[in-house]
């Protein structure tokens, strides 16, 4: 298992082999406030580095769910649809959104490690 | 423009909250435990609103001033008894509204409140109107707190011995660090409550009494779910200038005994439409499973033909579901009717459905 990733996007991602397992920060979720919409992509669907593969939405407004890499959805977290509030409680473990058979590892590289996430996450919230 | 903070700013910040700027103010949109939390406490117990944003304008006179209000006013002023409010609106000649508000009558006059994005213009509009024969005050000295939900009664009658006799709908003076602070039994939340006007002064000290007692400081993200989940209008959303009361479906709220008369601004248009119907009207929207539709979701009829708009949608915490309300043609008007969302180019299905989506629980009295 590799070390975990992270987006400008505030998705976070970590691989074990080709496949990569992707949902949204803590700092996301707080920014966000109280979950109660989430939709994902369907499974067997290719999406795009830094397309849209998901929604979540708050009471207040609905934003997009991008993906940091390219590749084919290969599983899907239904737990999270069907309650969304555990995305609020568990972001960055068990409220994963989707995993993807992932097409090129390269796209990795452009993606931040946690100290550089934490630091970005800082900044751009002040 | 600065942008204006209330009387319980320092409050708001003590209690960590996350601010947003809400017709020309710092608000509190949320504190630390979040909407949804502030939500089910406001049901279950009791919740606090600062919502000194809005404007009290006393208007002073006597027989005359109810006169020429009732030109303006759909509303049989002539019987509103002392300390009695009722939920009317400022239209234009063709009864578009331009606010909608609460007009109680006091010893002095009247006292009408009105929302914060449309007061100054209701000021000038209301001046106008009466020519200038009366004396008229926004007054910015002092705050207006609510409190709202079923142990607000008991918390608000520990601070100010006297509210919990109240009837809905009806207020009082009353006397809070010996000032006086005018209560009434009212509120937007679809919950029994109170709102508070009271000299800037005194409104940290009485809100940090009330939050003492066990109330707790909501934003203004939970009262919207809140006001929604109830059935209730959000103005410059669910109303405005393009929107009579009629089809509004707030009919409720014009006078029959008016209607009768007419002779108020719009009263043309009010009796048409109440004689001939309407092509558009709000009814309330529940969709199928979790999606949420907002303001502006366009919606369709089964055949596919676009038939009205969302104008508010959110997640109900207390309905655990979304919860929206639109205008519809009048023919898909009917309860129960099946109607498509089109949500993010998806069409979602949906029906019509009466309101509230949150069965209320005022207290009864004489209304």
């Amino acid at each position: 298992m590799s070390e975990v990733k992270y987006s400008k996007e505030h998705e976070w991602i970590k691989l074990d082999g080709d496949v990569a397992t992707i949902g949204i920060t803590k700092h996301a979720t707080e920014m966000l406030g109280d979950i109660v919409f989430a939709e994902l992509p369907e499974k067997g669907s290719n999406v795009e580095k830094d397309g849209t593969a998901g929604v979540v939405e708050s009471t207040k407004a609905a934003s997009d769910v991008y993906t940091p890499v390219s590749g084919e959805v290969v599983d899907t977290n239904q737990a999270i649809v069907d309650d969304p509030s555990k995305i609020n409680e568990d972001p960055e473990n068990t409220a994963w959104f989707f995993k993807l058979k992932i097409k090129d590892l390269s796209e990795m590289d452009t993606l931040m490690n946690k100290d550089d996430y934490d630091k970005f996450a800082k900044e751009t919230s002040a | 423009m600065e942008i204006k903070k209330t009387s319980l700013h320092q409050l708001h910040q003590d209690n960590k909250a996350k601010f947003v700027e809400f017709a020309g103010y710092q608000m509190p949109i949320q504190y630390s435990e979040g909407i949804v939390e502030e939500h089910k406490y406001t049901r279950n117990h009791s919740g606090i609103f600062d919502v000194s944003h809005m404007g009290q304008l006393f208007i002073y006179g006597g027989e005359d001033l109810m006169k020429d209000l009732e030109k303006i006013f759909p509303l049989d002023l002539k019987n509103l008894k002392l300390n009695r409010s009722k939920y009317s609106f400022l239209m234009d000649k063709d009864a578009g509204i331009y606010d909608d508000l609460i007009i109680t009558k006091i010893n002095e006059g009247f006292l009408i409140i009105l929302n914060a994005a449309c007061k100054d213009n209701d000021f000038k509009m209301l001046k106008e109107l009466l020519k200038n024969k009366y004396k008229m005050v926004l007054d910015h000295n002092r705050s207006l707190i609510a409190i709202q939900g079923p142990k607000s009664s008991q918390i608000l009658n520990d601070v100010v011995n006297g509210v919990k006799d109240l009837n809905f709908m009806l207020g009082n003076w009353f006397s809070f660090e010996n000032q006086k602070v005018y209560i009434t039994r009212s509120g937007y939340t679809g919950e029994d409550g109170f709102e508070i006007s009271i000299p800037n002064d005194l409104a940290d000290k009485f809100t940090r009494e009330l939050i003492n007692k066990g109330s707790k400081l909501i934003g203004l993200g939970a009262r919207d779910t809140l006001r929604l989940e109830a059935g209730l209008c959000l103005y410059g959303h669910d109303l405005d200038k393009d929107k009579t009361p009629v089809e509004a479906n707030l009919k409720w709220a014009i006078s029959k005994e008016r209607i009768s008369q007419g002779d108020f601004i719009g009263s043309d248009i009010i009796i048409e439409q109440l004689n001939n119907g309407v092509s558009k009207i709000r009814v309330g929207i529940k969709p199928e499973g979790r999606i949420i539709a907002r303001e502006k979701t366009k919606i369709f009829n089964q055949l596919d033909v676009h038939i009205g708009e969302i104008t508010s949608g959110t997640f109900g915490p207390s309905v655990n579901g979304p919860v929206a309300m639109g205008y519809v043609e009048n023919e898909f008007s009917k309860k129960n009717t099946k109607v498509l969302l089109e949500v993010r180019g998806k069409k979602h299905p949906a029906s019509v459905c009466s309101l509230p989506f949150y069965k209320k629980s005022y207290v009864k009295g004489v209304n």
